[in-house]
């Protein structure tokens, strides 16, 4: 497997990874065994107040991980971590390691622009850019000069649609605005945007919690298909989701990571107390 | 008694009214009568109807009273002195009359004037008296009428409120009426200074010299109402203030939203306000005294001859001017770019700069455009800083370092001094004044409506 800093120093050969990068990552590896990000002793502190105590976890690859627990219990302001979003707010500090393939991201060395180019976002409210569907696509390759206009843009934008299963819907009308899609497409949308730099990881905010079911359902089916590819780390709220979409889960509850397991396991026979109540129903 | 003792007078019954109005209502009350509004609305129900009918009747009065007096006087005037006499002729006449009443009295007027001037006394102490009486015999009535009204089912509440929003849509009517008013003046006026010069000559000669010879060997006084090399100095003086202004607000707008920490914000914001809150007659002091020599004597230093009213003095004060008002538009639009965007942007791996120049600004675009419209439209018709920093002469040029001169700085030359209303070199100042309402009106149109469709895109 290649190693994260390498292909991070590989940026502009990114283009030529888009379409085989799978194919010969899933050659080399086996599915899901090895550990893709692996967090040691993560503390956040937003100013004075600690929001997040200690977190180790190991995050395995090409698996999806969903982060549960009651709001307000660090869930994704551990994920924020994870591609280095918290730098964006000015009081925000962390401390602890976080390693992607063995690098630390929080090495002074690592360029926290690139690695967002690696581990691409998606957040709870679907946040198009205010321009064509192409252009919203196109942007993330645009900035990280994988690729010119044309042709080679052309195809990294029809493969990112593809994988994100809104081709068919929108091939027609790819110079219209991308605010002008349904609520679910716009998603799906912001999910193609991602993928469309290759990121190793996509983590996903709540991805569904502004979408009405039907949508809900498509973007699941979706992630449950980018597993093949990506490692996917989503926080949510529904225990259903979490549920049907992941292998893993993690519970969080008021800054400290109660509990990681084989999600199957977790909601049939939780070891801890306070994750059977919350999956039960009892608080949160 | 005067008009103002009068309506404190008023004043004080509305007051009376409304204790009076309150008092009689909270005794029902006490009496264990459901009441529908409390004793306060009764209160105001009846000092507003007390107050408002006899304010009224006042102003009215006012308005009326001197029209009146002037036609009773001119009746009683004897034939000898009115037949034939034209208006202009007869307001002579009627302010010799007042001024006799005044007690000023110039040489021996006929006798038959100072009996009019004594009529004209005696007409007014009628008058005012008569005033008096009417306005507080209907203060007084409709402060009765209104106590009569005064009961438990009685709506004063809702009385109170419908009056309230008369007041306030006669307020709004007011400020619309006296917009009319002034467009009005200016396109009559204008429309005089059209009927002497074709409109066409006006708005595509190319020669401006509005002084008109008064003696047939006087130079360059040919009086000719081009106004092209006028509009052009202000196009030209404009668009130095813009480039002045467009990017230093604009940058410093996107430093203090998306780079300046939150003291570095709380410093420098206020700051920038306090230039807005300059008076531009201080920005004409800074352009002519500071400015426009440094200008000239770098220009000198180079080997360039400069003119010591020179555009780019008068541009370059003008815009910075024009800094805060484009940098908190700016401010304003970039703020409302919703976070989600930041976010989007970062989390693709884009760095701060990329994201303020591909996503920040794209969106921010039409707030940002009206906030350029509208400064546009404050430098077109900015005054000051151009008396006091441009130059007079009307010159077609587009050498900065030259002087030219501004719509606005013509309509004040024009007007300055020894005018008379009726020639087409003062005339001539409406018509510029005309065109210049209308550009900076459309600008403000299109403007606001940019500013508007923006505004409807995030919320």
């Amino acid at each position: 497997m290649a190693s994260f800093e390498t292909t991070m120093e590989a940026g502009t050969a990114m283009n030529e990874t888009v379409k085989d990068a799978a194919a010969s990552a899933a050659a080399v590896m086996p599915v899901g065994h090895e550990t893709k990000i692996s967090a040691t002793k993560v503390s956040v502190f937003y100013g004075e107040k600690q929001a997040l105590f200690d977190v180790s976890i190991d995050i395995p690859a090409r698996q999806v991980m969903a982060f549960i627990g009651p709001s307000g219990c660090g869930k994704s302001t551990f994920l924020r971590c994870i591609n280095r979003m918290n730098d964006t707010i000015d009081i925000c500090r962390v401390t602890g390691t976080i390693a992607i393939d063995g690098a630390d991201i929080y090495d002074p060395k690592i360029d926290p622009v690139l690695l967002r180019a690696r581990v691409g976002m998606v957040f709870q409210k679907p946040n198009p850019f205010p321009k064509s569907i192409y252009d919203n696509i196109a942007y993330g390759p645009r900035i990280h000069g994988v690729a010119k206009a044309g042709s080679q843009m052309d195809e990294i934008v029809e493969t990112s649609l593809r994988r994100a299963g809104l081709w068919n819907e929108v091939k027609d009308r790819l110079r219209e605005p991308g605010t002008g899609l349904s609520g679910g497409q716009q998603q799906r949308l912001c999910i193609a945007r991602a993928i469309a730099v290759n990121p190793d990881v996509i983590l996903m905010d709540e991805p569904c919690s502004a979408l009405d079911p039907i949508a809900t359902a498509k973007v699941e089916e979706l992630i449950d298909e980018l597993r093949e590819r990506y490692t996917i780390v989503i926080v949510t709220h529904s225990m259903q989701q979490a549920a049907r979409v992941s292998q893993k889960a993690a519970f969080f509850h008021l800054g400290n990571l109660i509990e990681v397991d084989e999600t199957e396991r977790m909601f049939t026979n939780p070891r801890d107390q306070r994750t059977q109540d919350y999956i039960t129903g009892r608080f949160g | 008694m005067s008009a103002t003792s009068l309506l404190a007078i008023v004043l004080i019954l509305s007051l009376i009214g409304y204790l009076w109005g309150r008092a009689s209502a909270a005794s029902l009350k006490s009496t264990g009568q459901g009441m529908h509004s409390i004793p306060a609305y009764h209160g105001y129900f009846i000092a507003l109807s007390c107050g408002i009918p006899a304010f009224l009747l006042v102003l009215v009065w006012l308005a009326a009273q001197s029209t009146v007096i002037d036609t009773l006087l001119i009746a009683g005037l004897p034939a000898h002195i009115t037949d034939g006499v034209e208006t202009s002729r007869m307001s002579l006449i009627l302010s010799e009359i007042k001024s006799i009443a005044g007690g000023r009295i110039f040489g021996t007027p006929d006798p038959a004037l100072i009996a009019a001037a004594e009529r004209y006394n005696a007409l007014r102490g009628t008058a005012s008296l008569a005033m008096v009486v009417a306005a507080l015999a209907v203060a007084i009535a409709a402060m009765s009428f209104a106590r009569s009204r005064v009961s438990p089912e009685f709506r004063a509440r809702n009385r109170v409120d419908g009056i309230l929003r008369w007041i306030l849509i006669v307020c709004s009517i007011l400020a619309i009426l006296t917009t009319l008013g002034i467009i009005l003046s200016l396109v009559i006026e204008s429309m005089a200074f059209f009927s002497r010069v074709s409109v066409f000559d006006f708005l595509f000669g190319m020669e401006w010299s509005p002084q008109i010879a008064m003696r047939a060997d006087q130079v360059g006084s040919s009086g000719a109402f081009g106004a092209v090399p006028v509009f052009w100095g202000t196009i030209f003086i404009s668009a130095i203030a813009m480039f002045v202004a467009l990017p230093v607000g604009l940058f410093s707008a996107i430093y203090l939203v998306e780079y300046a920490d939150k003291r570095v914000r709380s410093f420098v914001k206020p700051l920038l306000e306090i230039l807005a809150g300059i008076p531009t007659i201080v920005y004409g002091f800074f352009a002519i005294l500071t400015v426009a020599p440094f200008i000239r004597d770098l220009g000198t230093s180079m080997g360039l001859s400069v003119a010591s009213n020179s555009a780019l003095a008068a541009g370059g004060v003008m815009g910075i001017m024009l800094i805060p008002f484009i940098s908190s538009f700016a401010d304003d639009a970039i703020s409302a770019v919703p976070q989600s965007m930041r976010d989007g942007a970062y989390a693709l791996g884009a760095t701060k700069a990329e994201t303020v120049r591909q996503v920040l600004l794209p969106a921010a675009l039409p707030g940002i455009v009206g906030g350029v419209l509208l400064a546009v439209s404050r430098a077109i018709g900015e005054t000051m800083i151009v008396v006091m920093a441009a130059g007079l002469m009307a010159k077609l040029t587009a050498n900065p370092l030259e002087g030219v001169t501004t719509v606005t700085v013509q309509i004040v030359t024009l007007l300055i001094g020894d005018t008379e209303f009726d020639s087409p070199k003062t005339l001539a100042a409406f018509g510029l004044g005309l065109v210049l309402f209308i550009t900076t009106l459309a600008l403000n149109i299109v403007a606001l409506q940019v500013v508007k469709r923006y505004r409807e895109r995030y919320e």
